[in-house]
């Protein structure tokens, strides 16, 4: 285990940022942090950084007790949400700063830079400034700054967080297969669970102080721990009193021969892109929000529901649901 | 609620289940505990302060009060002493009221009418606040003294005090409007005009409510500024007592007679006054600070 | 105003430039005209005054004194304002703003109350352990310290508020102590609204007189200040030698006035 945080507490005032949180994170994997904004998921990046301490609790990396280590020791590269980018040196002079201060002979540095400029794709920029450079450029600087000092473990704040949903999802791919290429132990921060399951080796979902589960991608997606998980990692409705993925509803236009099944009433389809998602009001409990069902077109057009239909819905067999 | 989709923000919790959200914490890059390398910091600016600064002050403070309330109260009724009094905060206040008006208007045509010479207006500005005292008094004297080739001579009447004080206290509204001012959001002042508002009345309506706190901070400095000056009216006023002396004058006068308690008296009001200036400056500009956020 | 028509635009702009003309502008340069109208005989013959020179020297030596004392205050003063917590913050950032609202002869009576040997306080302490401070440059120094204490304090404070410590903690996390931190990160990054304080501070420092008035004794050729010769030489008479310095003091005084309104808009947005 490359990074070790055993139970970690934190408060700020009367708010419990962290309650008692244990975490093992394995070597060179793509570890994200996953849960919702002021869930605790932050707070437990920057106390394995150093940037913040712990009430209580104890922090390792790669074996060593760095719980009372400050930041500069920890051989950390760390990569902020807004960049941090230090505005006043050139985009060289940024990614140069680790090593100047470990005072690394001028050559070796200068070497360094252009090998890690040339892997953030920078190479031309050198020489500009923070303030010329694009969002995720500057982000990407972030990136080879943490890099240059060789850090034991890389970690990452929301980087992709203030960037454009296009820039996001190219960093995003880029982050895979940077990741790939150099494979140092990352720890990444995200509320969105799309960026997690798409990158992220293992998943650690962090809810309200606490984690909620650890898995991989297919496990915390496939097997939610509660309904917590399941409802943060995907869509979720709710059918006889079980939570279901409304893709996990079986609809019928007949009442299904031998099958127990809700009859219901079709009150809204509205079809987005590939999918149409039908809402139905079940018969029998009329104050209930509706269920919601996402059919493929074809499947739809199959079954020809539209709003007024009446319908029968049955979890499809084998299909994950848990009690409400 | 049934959701289908989870958007980032608002994951998809099984309905009516999940407890409410905690509002989000104070972030927590605010500032940091102190460490104790800080903390020797703090203590030596903290030291370095009090010798200079507020030892001093308290010991105005104590002097005064080693004469009991009987010398105060003597102190500050003797004739000429009160006379003194009035004439300062008078013309602070009269001074204060024209720089809210003025600063106001200087400030505007500084923002919003670009015209060549701006530049020049912006170091005219502040001139008085770099230019020496001395040298300020010098300088109104040049213009409007016995010499003056206008033929306006203001010296040792009241009206010098008065011209003094628009000197010293003129930067301070026009500073603390103008960047309100220029951060001042356009858009809504359309918005208004676009809703049938004729132009005096989007200024009144709109621009003058959001300019009243950063008015009034520059005004109370403007006042405070007022009521301690004196430099600016040695040369000028020429301390007539009972006619031009102003408080700060007559601080001088009781310590040259060797009468440092009455001197103490006087300068414990001058203090008392700023302070209360300063706690209103202090509020305001929280709430300028809080306009800017919200 | 969406539109403010041009009638009343050219209305207030002619108010306001015959207000600051009148009140500032005119006055102002007649003092220029007054120091030169015997060419620069007036400033040739101040400047080979003994007494002129001397007390020229001292205010710069005094002032340089100050702002140095004020700048290394203010920078660390600002630091522990902007990124730290301790009880009391509040109350000290309050304060600090104090010495810009007292009178100056508050603050000169302040020091001969709490340092002068008459005094109840550190007077005669200091007396018998060979100290003057009042009539000595020494009380100068304090004084003219003490009302310029802000104005470093005032402009950083802000700067360091809207920079924040994204980089700092940057910084920190490539293994930078708090020195190098300092001045690798902080202070490139306040040192527009670090120069602009010390412009002030030093302007604020020259031009002193109330205070520096009653601490110093006015002794000519030992603790006279130019701000206080100008004064003796105009009740004296000797009007041209007021006007030279008095020239001098206010062609230093515009000179970092102006030095600071260029260098505020070309670097004080440009971060």
């Amino acid at each position: 285990m490359s990074i070790e945080v055993r139970n970690a507490t934190k408060r700020f005032g009367d708010f419990v940022a962290l309650d008692d949180v244990s975490v093992s994170i394995p070597t060179g994997q793509l570890t994200a942090l996953l849960g919702p904004s002021g869930g605790g998921k932050s707070t437990l990046l920057r106390i394995i950084a150093g940037l913040e301490t712990a009430d209580s609790g104890s922090v390792s990396i790669e074996g060593r007790d760095a719980t009372h280590e400050p930041a500069q020791k920890r051989n950390v590269g760390f990569v902020f949400q807004h960049y941090a980018a230090f505005k006043h040196m050139t985009v060289a002079k940024n990614v140069a700063f680790g090593l100047e201060i470990r005072k690394t002979p001028k050559e070796e540095i200068r070497e360094r830079v252009d090998e890690l400029l040339r892997l953030v794709h920078l190479q031309q920029f050198a020489d500009r400034k923070p303030s010329q450079l694009s969002g995720g450029q500057r982000q990407r600087m972030a990136l080879a700054r943490a890099l240059a000092v060789r850090p034991s473990v890389l970690l990452l704040d929301e980087p992709f967080g203030a960037l454009d949903a296009k820039v996001r999802k190219e960093l995003r791919d880029w982050l895979r297969h940077l990741h790939d290429e150099v494979p140092v132990t990352t720890v990444f921060v995200t509320h969105d669970q799309e960026e997690a399951l798409e990158v992220a080796d293992e998943i650690v979902v962090v809810n309200e102080g606490r984690v909620e589960q650890v898995g991989s991608p297919d496990d915390l997606y496939d097997a939610p721990a509660n309904r917590f998980v399941m409802g943060f990692l995907g869509p979720v409705t709710e059918l006889s009193g079980r939570l279901v993925r409304p893709h996990d509803v079986h609809v019928f236009t007949e009442p299904p021969a031998g099958l127990a099944s809700t009859e219901g009433r079709v009150v809204r389809a509205l079809r987005v892109g590939f999918e149409v998602r039908l809402d139905v009001a079940l018969v029998g409990v009329p104050d209930a929000a509706p269920t919601t069902v996402t059919l493929t077109r074809a499947e739809s057009r199959t079954l020809g529901a539209e709003a007024g239909s009446t319908v029968w819905l049955r979890p499809a067999p084998h299909a994950l649901t848990l009690a409400v | 609620m049934t959701t289908t989709l989870a958007p980032a923000d608002a994951p998809a919790s099984p309905a009516g289940t999940a407890a409410p959200r905690p509002r989000r914490p104070r972030r927590s890059r605010g500032p940091r505990a102190l460490t104790p390398a800080s903390r020797v910091g703090l203590g030596v600016g903290v030291l370095w302060f009090s010798i200079l600064a507020l030892i001093p002050l308290v010991a105005v403070v104590v002097e005064t009060s080693q004469g009991g309330w009987d010398a105060f109260a003597r102190a500050l009724t003797t004739p000429q002493t009160a006379a003194a009094i009035r004439l300062t905060v008078l013309n602070a206040l009269g001074v204060t009221v024209l720089n809210a008006v003025m600063g106001t208007v200087i400030a505007w045509v500084l923002v919003r009418d670009p015209f060549p010479g701006r530049r020049i207006l912006e170091i005219v500005i502040d001139i008085p606040f770099a230019l020496p005292t001395i040298v300020a008094g010098l300088v109104l004297l040049t213009l409007y003294g016995p010499t003056s080739p206008v033929g306006v001579n203001v010296a040792n009447t009241q009206w010098s005090v008065t011209l003094a004080l628009a000197f010293v206290t003129l930067p301070f509204v026009v500073r603390t409007v103008q960047p309100v001012l220029a951060e001042l959001d356009r858009d809504v002042e359309e918005a208004a005009a676009s809703l049938g508002a004729r132009p005096f009345t989007v200024l009144r309506r709109i621009v003058l409510p959001a300019l009243v706190p950063a008015i009034a901070a520059g005004a109370s400095l403007s006042f405070a500024r007022g009521i301690s000056e004196y430099g600016s009216l040695v040369l000028l006023s020429g301390n007539l007592p009972m006619r031009t002396e102003v408080a700060s004058v007559r601080i001088l006068a009781y310590l040259e007679n060797g009468d440092q308690t009455s001197a103490a008296a006087v300068a414990t009001v001058l203090l008392g006054v700023s302070l209360v200036a300063l706690l209103t400056l202090d509020i305001l500009q929280r709430r300028v600070v809080n306009r800017g956020t919200h | 105003m969406a539109r403010t028509s041009p009638w009343v635009r050219l209305t207030l702009r002619t108010v306001v430039i015959v207000y600051l003309v009148l009140l500032v502008g005119w006055p102002v340069s007649l003092v220029v005209r007054a120091t030169f109208t015997d060419g620069l005989t007036a400033l040739r013959d101040a400047l080979t005054d003994p007494t002129v020179v001397f007390s020229l020297k001292l205010t710069v030596s005094v002032a340089l004194q100050a702002t140095l004392l004020n700048t290394v205050f203010g920078v660390g003063i600002s630091l522990l304002l902007v990124r730290t917590d301790f009880r009391g913050k509040r109350l000290l950032s309050a304060l600090i703003d104090l010495p810009l609202s007292v009178s100056p002869v508050v603050v000169g009576l302040a020091i001969v109350l709490a340092y002068g040997p008459r005094g109840d306080w550190f007077g005669p302490w200091l007396t018998g352990a060979g100290v003057d401070v009042l009539f000595a440059p020494l009380g100068i120094v304090l004084a003219t310290a003490f009302v310029s204490l802000p104005l470093v304090v005032r402009e950083v404070v802000p700067v360091l508020e809207e920079i924040g410590t994204d980089e700092v903690q940057a910084a920190r996390s490539l293994g930078a102590n708090s020195l190098q931190t300092f001045w690798r990160i902080t202070l490139p990054s306040i040192r527009w609204a670090l120069v602009y304080g010390v412009v002030l501070t030093l302007a604020r420092s020259l031009g002193e007189f109330g205070a520096v008035k009653i601490v110093s004794g006015n002794l000519e050729g030992r603790t006279q200040t130019a701000t206080l010769l100008v004064e003796q030489r105009y009740h004296d008479f000797d009007h041209a030698t007021a006007y030279a310095v008095a020239f001098l003091l206010a062609a230093v005084s515009v000179a970092c006035i102006t030095l600071v309104t260029y260098l505020r808009p070309a670097h004080g947005n440009a971060r």
